[in-house]
């Protein structure tokens, strides 16, 4: 790491950070009153949910409600955008929250304030918040519908408290409103990810969301305290003036005068990003996660909760540049986590499970864009995932709710062609478009922006992340039309799954029903590659068995609301693109999110002008190669090559899933997985590379011989020594009952005897 | 104690000068004598009798003997504190003597028999 220190220096002393005029271009100014029913609609639309449950609300009232609510945030989210004041930054507070002092010295008091912090990083993170929540509000009216009643207004309540908790983890003014939000998104979460609360998988599923992403808060408390501690504030219109000097330190290569405090800090925080945007390792809980209702998979498990890790980086960015660790740490957790989990997603069969590894692989593109300095590539790819990952997420969502429950991509074939299907199937195809990065997607600019970057940043490896990345880049392309080619295209052949709950209108067994449902999923994913191998007899057996009674199941067609919904998103995801292409404020060459970039504490020059990074190449001198790719400006030749990229990941898939998937379910020997490494790799791949069975052999496991042995102190020790405090009376009771006879004799003699003791005793005394 | 009746010989013996004629060869230490030998006939009854009744009148002929020796000494001192004193023990005897008496007609009643071995359920 010592080398990348000069590298990073002159890389942040070349973009000209911490320019002059830092004072007058941090000035705060104050926000509107209006800006903080953002969050407070939400709020109170959590609390009419309360009331709808318990006046027993039994119709899609509480949907409607929460809608209107979300709708009017959104709405007040994109007037905020309007708003946006001319230096790019205000502060409006709701009230007082928390004020201690305890002497006079800077650093001495505790001031947290009820207040939100506007500036153009949250605009961004707002808008698409509650744009999406608002559609899959939309969406989750007619998804939920089998549980109207209790279980709706439930769900509708945390539903609320959820965009609540994201709006004060966006727009809270001070790292303790953060850290509320960040908290109230995990509890909101582990609500949801429980909703079935009488399946078993999912109540684990909800526990272990909650204790894994615990380890990540560990680290962001510890980074807060350490901010506080070292700048005596935890608000950010005092703290970014203050890390000011350090940037002018780093910019000047004098990273010695930078305390270590200071670099330890987003350390810290970023282990907290880790946790919640499950990188790698703490990417467990994400993929089991996806228990909960689709929408909630789709709106915080996709495509807003998980980014906040990318959010506090990018708000914390000024301290991150001042880590000389930090960053290139951020860059191979992303990177190796993109692999690993794109490999994972190859190898699943349950196609929301793809779709949560591929979430994994795509925070990891977007933690490897902060780290390659690239915050608005970061930044841009956050945005346009959100709308092709919900809108990937929501079909899978019609799927699973049109054909009770199923989701094995092997039993499911052809969807696209089925009568009423066909908005499903358009909007699936465009959002896998965009998640392979098909030239001219949205996908594929904001994919390109990180990974020309990876050759052009100087720093410890990149250009070796950036192979990765474009490899990984490769890989998502094949698993995504893998789904794509098996699920919605070929010959249309289907197997319910277990929940009929939808169909015949079994609303209380339906618990039990999602029970069943999982234990056969299970089982399912249990098999060995050799039990699926012969899929074709068994495809055609069960497709035969399914067409001899038909009449038991139809899959029911996705209504008004979620074709809606999917409609609208689809087109979103498309038209995101042209935020690539359409100007910001500051017309710089980065687009709308660029300029959305710019003006907030993620740009990489604060307070002064943008500057393009490729222009880092000619700063860094030294090898101008690196600043290079194929002798080309590198964001022209990513084009190229990951478009290139792209179709090549769509031809194997093309070629394995849609045009060979008879010859290779007919006849073993055009299986590719009868080739030995082939399918070593796929069970390995498909046993998720193993690593929850890691964490239980390196952790469960010695946790629970430690506590086996804590036990047993307890047991012996310490009950030992209470129960030896009960023991000794009673062994003294044992030793003088006797003398109890019950012979009224015997205590007389005894008195006597005893009187006659005492008198012998006076008389010798006194002689 | 031994030590000091000689030098309380003559401090007392104004007191032993006021008995009456008769009894004046009397002293201090019949009176106890007597005490002692009623509470030790007492104490001998009581533990050697099984009768509850005889056992109750072994324990009243020690408290008498007690309340002797109380007026001895308080004759002996000139004193009346003992004396008065005996009148509220003879006071509490009686009624003690009805409790005791009810009681052990319980007693007899439990297990027709005023044998005190009969009792024994306190046994440890």
């Amino acid at each position: 790491m010592q080398t990348t220190t000069p590298q990073l220096a002159e890389t942040i002393g070349a973009l000209g950070l911490g320019a002059a005029d830092t004072g007058a271009a941090l000035e705060v100014a104050t926000g509107p009153a209006w800006a903080m029913l953002i969050p407070m609609l939400p709020l109170l639309g959590a609390a009419i949910m309360g009331v709808c449950a318990i006046m027993g609300v039994r119709s899609k009232l509480p949907a409607w409600i929460t809608v209107g609510l979300l709708g009017f945030s959104a709405v007040l989210a994109a007037a905020m955008y309007a708003w946006l004041p001319e230096n790019g930054r205000a502060v409006s507070v709701a009230w007082e929250w928390i004020n201690v002092s305890w002497g006079d010295e800077p650093g001495q008091t505790l001031k947290a304030n009820f207040g939100f912090y506007i500036d153009s990083l949250t605009c961004l993170w707002m808008l698409f918040v509650t744009l999406l929540a608002t559609l899959i509000a939309l969406y989750a009216s007619e998804y939920m519908s089998h549980d109207l009643g209790a279980g709706y207004c439930r769900f509708f309540a945390a539903f609320n408290l959820f965009v609540f908790s994201m709006a004060c983890l966006v727009m809270g003014d001070n790292l303790l409103l953060l850290f509320l939000g960040w908290e109230g998104v995990g509890l909101c979460s582990y609500l949801l990810i429980g909703y079935h609360y009488k399946k078993h998988s999912a109540v684990f599923a909800a526990k272990k969301a909650f204790i894994v992403n615990r380890i990540g808060d560990l680290g962001l408390l510890l980074g807060v305290f350490l901010t506080f501690v070292h700048f005596g504030t935890l608000e950010y219109k005092d703290l970014f003036p203050m890390v000011q000097p350090y940037i002018e330190a780093m910019r000047q290569g004098a990273v010695g005068d930078i305390p270590a405090v200071v670099q330890l800090i987003p350390v810290l925080l970023m282990i907290g990003a880790f946790g919640k945007s499950a990188q790698l390792p703490l990417f467990v809980w994400l993929p089991d996660a996806m228990e909960g209702p689709t929408p909630v998979s789709a709106l915080i498990h996709a495509a807003t909760m998980v980014t906040a890790g990318v959010y506090l980086i990018a708000r914390m960015y000024p301290l991150f540049l001042v880590s000389e660790w930090a960053l290139p740490i951020v860059a191979w957790v992303g990177g190796l986590t993109a692999l690993v989990a794109a490999t994972i997603a190859m190898a699943q069969f349950d196609i929301k499970r793809i779709m949560a590894y591929s979430t994994v692989s795509q925070l990891g593109f977007m933690f490897c864009g902060l780290a390659f300095l690239s915050s608005v590539g970061g930044a841009f790819h956050v945005v346009t995932h959100a709308f092709f990952k919900a809108t990937l997420f929501l079909c899978c969502g019609a799927v699973m709710h049109g054909f009770a429950g199923q989701l094995d991509l092997r039993k499911l074939s052809g969807v696209s062609f089925m009568k009423g299907w066909g908005i499903v199937g358009i909007a699936m195809f465009i959002g896998c478009l965009n998640l392979a990065g098909f030239p001219f997607t949205a996908g594929y600019f904001s994919k390109d922006m990180i990974l020309a970057e990876a050759f052009i940043t100087p720093g410890p490896g990149y250009q070796f992340l950036g192979v990765i990345l474009l490899l990984t880049a490769g890989i998502t392309a094949y698993y995504t039309f893998r789904v794509f080619f098996r699920v919605f295209v070929g010959p249309k052949q289907f197997e319910p799954g277990d929940e009929l709950h939808g169909h015949d209108g079994h609303i209380d067994d339906h618990h039990e029903e999602h029970g069943s449902a999982s234990r056969a999923t299970e089982a399912d994913e249990g098999h060995t590659p050799g039990d699926h191998e012969p899929m074709g007899g068994s495809v055609e057996e069960r497709g035969k068995k399914t067409h001899e009674h038909p009449e038991h199941f139809h899959p029911h067609a996705p209504g008004w609301a979620i074709n809606g919904v999917l409609a609208t998103l689809a087109i979103l995801s498309v038209l995101a693109a042209a935020l690539y292409f359409f100007p910001g404020a500051d017309k710089s060459h980065k687009g709308w999110a660029g300029g959305m970039i710019s003006g907030s504490s993620a740009a990489l020059v604060v307070g002064g002008e943008a500057d393009h990074p490729t222009r880092l190449a000619a700063f860094v001198g030294a090898e101008p190669e690196q600043g290079t790719l194929f002798g080309q400006d590198p964001h022209k030749i990513m084009y190229y090559v990951s478009g290139v990229i792209g179709f090549v990941g769509i031809a194997i898939a093309f070629a394995l899933h849609y045009a060979g998937r008879k010859e290779s379910e007919r006849s073993a020997a055009n299986n590719l997985l009868q080739v030995k490494p082939i399918r070593t790799a796929h069970r390995w791949a498909n046993a998720k590379w193993y690593v929850d069975e890691l964490y239980d052999f390196a952790l469960r496991k010695p946790l629970w011989a430690a506590s086996q042995i804590f036990h047993l102190i307890d047991k012996l020790l310490i009950d030992g020594l209470v129960n030896l405090v009960g023991y000794l009376p009673r062994a003294l009771g044992k030793g003088v009952r006797p003398s109890q006879s019950g012979v009224l004799h015997s205590y007389a003699a005894a008195m006597a005897g005893g009187l006659a003791v005492i008198l012998l005793i006076v008389l010798l005394l006194s002689l | 104690m031994v030590s000091t009746f000689a030098s309380m010989a003559d401090f007392l013996a104004p007191a032993q000068a006021s008995f009456p004629e008769g009894v004046g060869s009397v002293t201090l230490a019949h009176y106890l004598f007597v005490s002692v030998a009623m509470f030790t006939m007492g104490l001998i009854g009581f533990l050697t009798r099984r009768n509850l009744i005889i056992m109750f009148l072994c324990t009243e002929m020690m408290f008498q003997a007690a309340g002797i020796a109380l007026i001895a000494f308080s004759r002996f001192y000139l004193h009346h504190t003992g004396q008065s004193f005996v009148i509220f023990v003879l006071t509490v005897a009686a009624a003690e003597a009805a409790l005791a008496l009810a009681l052990v007609v319980l007693l007899f009643r439990g297990r027709e028999s005023l044998n005190a071995d009969q009792w024994h359920s306190l046994k440890g």
